[in-house]
């Protein structure tokens, strides 16, 4: 054991305002994930209609106005509300103890961060009840459909946008500033685990484009009730404009949204092969730079919209050069578990898939990047298999094998490997039974955000929602698992995982509600 | 640079916050400036402004040039060019009309928005007198010409023998009438 016996000054608040007044980093952690988790039920469940709408040709279930009302809500709440959220909770739980800090270095603007979440999701959620409906332009609600076109209730998505990006920045500065300056005495940056250091450079990311968005749909805003013509020809304006602007916002947020699953897979990786981490250097540097990168490449998602042969092949070859620093990764990952004495626990299972399937994710990336070619995918379901290849199985792998890996130490307790085991083989054959045939119907033409298809496609759509049926429940096993561990798991041990590696591992299991009151002294690694 | 300006410190990192979003409005007259030094776009110029004298130009290359009329959002009004194609020579000056008919029973507000292809031509295209520099305010039930006269500059590159001028019409009365389809 170690020095760990000081008494425990004070422990969580009693009754159920702890949740509301906490300022407490591992609390509301906790809020960020179980509210994240909650998103992920309900964007599921509008995948869900959409994959039942789609289970064969025709219109069965819902109108068309619903179906797009729903791929809107399913992509807004999945992106803002289920992964982004996800990670911020990872942060909130995992950057103190990594890094040796007693808290975040703003205890109440962390609890204000989270406690903004709640009612931006509400007050979008609500738009689904209102007169005209919710807004039905697609998550990436292009101007015109979202201003001159949009149901009336577009003005609460916009303050919901407004304040879900209020939240973010918030955490984000309550990251960096707690990063920059309460490190353990002697931790230098480069000593950093890599969780915090891509959860550094994502924060960053955060705090130059999360106000790009604010600004677009404050433009948005204008257009639709102040009279000015941002976006509207008549008036002088550009719809395309909309479409740099949002997109120099939106490329860097898939980045947002996977580089810290990058950070979770480098703990991982490591302490299941029992090797340390295949070139850290690079790994960090290879992180910055798909970063930097992320702001040049925007308008490869608009090809089809119209560009000189000189922008096309500008933004082609820089996106392909992202390819470089991330196959870095991928590379470092494989040397990592190179000759290492593995073994397959479901964490490390999860982050082995995630290194497999992001990879597939990435390839067809590269696919789409080819100007040429990209005329031909664009706007069919190859870019949805495509983006869901990164973020299915990227993304929310990267947090459920966090979930996995640091849960015993969070909660004191070991989950039922057994289930684990179930959990992750009922998810992998669900996700690629879902997304992989979307590459084929992509490729033979099926447009994406139609709620009916050309009857060639039956085959392959009653496929992909027979994997959405089992991977969405799938999930409910995800539940059942961690309140099964919460309630009756087996006591964990302090090292839970052999192989581990950091400080979050020095302190007792379960982590008590404060850490590192006083600094640790850094030994040996 | 200061202790608390640094993007270490709340204080620093705000002010990033507010920086980029500044910098997010900025993206739009930076998205002009850059349409205009590419030429980009296929956005034409306002009112010529300098002496238009053919009578100097010695350049005798014909060129055709197609006019185009499009109702934004299938418009119930009439908009159709006078002439829809025009052969001429280049630097000459020429003339034409389009008519607008409101067929609406009342008063209404009309916007041209003009758009040159191929979008490198656009810079060559001179008016020196447009329908589409003004908003046009049209009678209940009222059609009306509007002029457009304008001259092709002689330095058009030379692969270009054809150009499009294409105006679409809004309908801005009532910018939030727009909303209703």
């Amino acid at each position: 054991m170690s020095a760990y016996t000081e008494t425990t000054h004070h422990g969580p608040a009693k009754g159920w305002t702890r949740w509301i007044l906490t300022t407490n980093h591992k609390d509301i952690g906790t809020l960020y994930l179980v509210f994240s988790l909650i998103m992920l039920f309900v964007g599921g469940s509008m995948a869900f209609v959409i994959r039942a709408e789609l289970f064969q040709p025709g219109l069965q279930l819902v109108v068309p106005e619903f179906f797009n009302q729903m791929t809107t809500m399913h992509g807004l709440i999945m992106v803002f509300g289920a992964v982004m959220p996800a990670f911020v909770g990872l942060a909130n739980w995992q950057v103190p103890l990594m890094i040796g800090a007693p808290d975040m270095a703003l205890p109440r603007m962390n609890n204000l961060s989270f406690w903004i979440l709640p009612f931006a999701f509400a007050m979008l959620i609500s738009t689904l009840f209102m007169a005209g409906g919710a807004p039905d332009f697609g998550w990436t609600f292009y101007a015109p459909l979202s201003t001159t076109y949009a149901p009336p209730s577009v003005t609460f998505f916009i303050f919901a946008i407004h304040m879900m990006g209020i939240s973010s920045i918030m955490g984000a500065i309550n990251i960096i500033v707690t990063i920059f300056n309460m490190r353990a005495p002697g931790m230098k940056l480069m000593d950093m685990p890599l969780f915090v250091w891509t959860w550094l450079i994502t924060a960053f990311l955060l705090i130059a484009v999360m106000p790009v968005l604010a600004a677009v749909v404050t433009m948005m805003l204008m257009d639709i009730h102040f009279g000015t013509s941002f976006f509207n020809a008549a008036g002088g304006g550009d719809p395309v404009l909309f479409q740099h602007v949002f997109w120099f916002f939106a490329h860097p947020e898939v980045y947002i949204m996977v580089l810290p699953a990058f950070g979770v897979v480098s703990q991982i990786v490591p302490t299941f092969a029992r090797k340390p981490l295949f070139g850290y250097q690079s790994m960090v540097y290879a992180t910055i730079a798909i970063a930097v990168l992320s702001f040049i490449v925007w308008a490869h998602h608009m090809f089809t919209v119209g560009m000189p042969i000189a922008g096309e092949l500008f933004f082609m070859y820089t996106t392909m050069l992202i390819a470089v620093p991330t196959g870095v990764k991928v590379f470092n990952w494989i040397s990592t578990m190179f000759r290492g004495s593995m073994t397959f626990e479901t964490p490390m299972l999860f982050a082995i898939a995630f290194i497999v399937l992001f990879t597939i994710g990435g390839l067809s990336g590269l696919m789409l990047a080819i100007a040429p070619a990209d005329f031909q995918y664009h706007d069919t379901y190859f870019v949805v298999a495509h983006f869901h290849y990164v973020l299915v199985p990227g993304s929310v792998f990267g947090i459920i094998a966090g979930v996995y890996y640091w849960l015993p130490k969070w909660c004191g307790k070991m989950y039922d490997e057994k289930l684990g085991q179930w959990h992750f083989w009922l998810s992998f054959i669900g996700v690629n039974l879902t997304f992989f045939p979307m590459h084929f119907v992509g490729l033979a033409g099926m447009p994406r955000r139609i709620p009916d298809y050309a009857l060639q496609f039956a085959d392959f759509n009653m496929l992909t929602s027979l994997g959405a049926f089992l991977f969405g429940t799938t999930q409910l096993l995800f539940v059942y698992i961690i309140v099964k561990t919460v309630r009756s798991g087996k006591p964990a041990e302090q090292l839970p995982w052999e192989g581990a590696q950091g400080l979050e591992w020095t302190v007792p299991t379960p982590a008590p509600y404060h850490t590192f009151s006083t600094p640790p002294v850094l030994g040996e690694k | 640079m200061k202790r608390w300006l640094k993007p270490s410190t709340p204080t620093g990192l705000m002010l990033i916050v507010v920086l980029m979003f500044g910098f997010g409005f900025m993206l739009v007259p930076l998205y002009d400036v850059f349409c205009e030094i590419t030429g980009l776009n296929g956005k034409t110029r306002g009112p010529y402004q300098g002496e238009v004298n053919a009578a100097t130009n010695q350049n005798q290359r014909m060129v055709t040039i197609q006019f185009v009329a499009n109702r934004n959002d299938n418009l119930p009004w009439g908009f159709d060019p006078d002439q829809e194609e025009i052969q001429l020579q280049i630097g000459e000056r020429k003339q034409t009309t389009f008519r607008v008919s409101n067929t609406y029973d009342q008063a209404v507000v009309a916007q041209a928005i003009p758009s040159v292809s191929p979008a490198r031509a656009a810079d060559y295209l001179n008016k020196v007198e447009c329908f589409c520099f003004q908003r046009q305010p049209l009678d209940a039930g009222q059609s009306k010409d509007f002029p457009l006269v304008f001259f092709i500059d002689p330095d058009l590159p030379a692969d270009i023998s054809k150009l499009t001028l294409s105006y679409t019409l809004f309908d801005i009365t009532n910018p939030a009438s727009a909303r209703t389809h």
